[in-house]
């Protein structure tokens, strides 16, 4: 139970700490100063909740090891974020489309979670559910722009949300954790969000004068640890770090 | 491509409730709404907040520095226009 709690709170920790560090690598090369802000700060957000999950994870796991060492000092193959987040700032159309596509998602996750039993789970989704909105406004207002605004931003957002559509469907694949979770009562039944996900996502689509992709092929793995070329270069920079100066601290 | 900046906006952030708006310092965006989030994220992101206000910069009409000796020296040497002659209440703050 233990190990199962463990690492079904790493399924969610990881895809915030991804995602929040691809966001960083935006910082200082963002397309307008306060665009470059406000990713920054959404990645800010995204690791405070990481944070917490971490934190929490270190007191179950009760091995010596504290949350930068549960963060930091895994191996690619422990790491079981999606896909999605692992995908690149191709241009600023592909991050704020791997945004949307997450947020809308996030935003469902945690208001499941937030019903949990498990009651510091439930307090952590309280406590993001306030960011996590936001970014979700941020993310589907820059969709709309973009997809609504000239013929290139048009072609330029059409283009992200094809080159990312594939990665959608692994968010709702169910883990043995997650299973073992939901008949806890602590757990998130994925599945059951996925109807309400494209329902939401397609809308703004729509909205935003986007194509909706029609490809049934979905990409999948990083739930199982097998992640694509971009991972290994992430944690690269990520542990970079941790494994020069082992132990180091501010 | 011509590079077209973004219009500037003029942030006003009202700290707490009963304090007036104040000018918080200013930023480029496409349109209104624009401006409100990038004004959240440039100026509020440390709780300094509790409205904002966003303005078109081109829409501020300024008073010319040439003119600053007929506007504004004359109230010098009129004292009596300064409240100086009581004392205020502690409780009076932002004054």
């Amino acid at each position: 139970m233990k190990d199962n709690l463990y690492k079904y709170i790493l399924g969610i920790a990881d895809n915030s700490l991804i995602l929040g560090q691809r966001l960083g690598e935006l910082c200082g090369h963002g397309p307008s100063l306060e665009t470059d802000i406000a990713c920054t700060n959404i990645s800010l957000d995204l690791f405070g909740q990481v944070r917490s999950y971490y934190q929490y994870a270190a007191k179950l796991a009760d091995d010596g090891r504290a949350e930068d060492d549960i963060a930091m000092l895994r191996k690619e193959r422990d790491y079981i974020n999606v896909l999605l987040v692992e995908q690149p700032n191709t241009d600023f159309a592909y991050t704020m489309a791997r945004q949307f596509l997450f947020d809308v998602y996030h935003l469902l996750f945690l208001n499941e979670l937030e019903k949990s039993k498990d009651l510091t789970l439930s307090a952590i989704a309280t406590k993001s559910i306030k960011e996590v909105s936001y970014h979700q406004r941020f993310s589907s207002d820059w969709i709309k722009r973009l997809g609504d605004g000239t013929d290139q931003s048009h072609q330029k957002m059409q283009n992200a949300i094809n080159g990312l559509w594939t990665y959608t469907d692994e968010l709702f694949h169910q883990t043995a954790e997650d299973k073992m979770m939901i008949k806890e009562g602590i757990g998130v039944d994925v599945t059951t969000l996925k109807d309400k996900y494209y329902q939401l996502v397609n809308s703004t689509l729509e909205e935003s004068t986007l194509k909706i992709p029609e490809s049934k092929y979905f990409q999948k793995g990083g739930k199982q640890g097998i992640h694509s070329e971009h991972m290994g270069y992430i944690l690269t920079e990520l542990q970079y770090m941790q494994r020069t100066y082992p132990n180091m601290s501010w | 491509m011509a590079t077209k900046n973004w219009p500037l906006w003029e942030i006003f952030v009202r700290s707490k409730n009963g304090l007036e708006h104040r000018h918080f310092g200013s930023l480029h965006a496409a349109d209104a709404e624009m401006a409100l989030e990038n004004a959240r994220d440039v100026y509020t992101r440390r709780n300094e907040g509790v409205s904002i206000w966003v303005v078109e910069s081109k829409h501020i009409t300024a008073s010319n520095p040439d003119h600053n000796g007929e506007l504004f020296e004359p109230a010098q040497d009129k004292v009596y226009r300064h409240p100086t002659f009581y004392d205020l209440p502690d409780e009076v703050k932002h004054m």
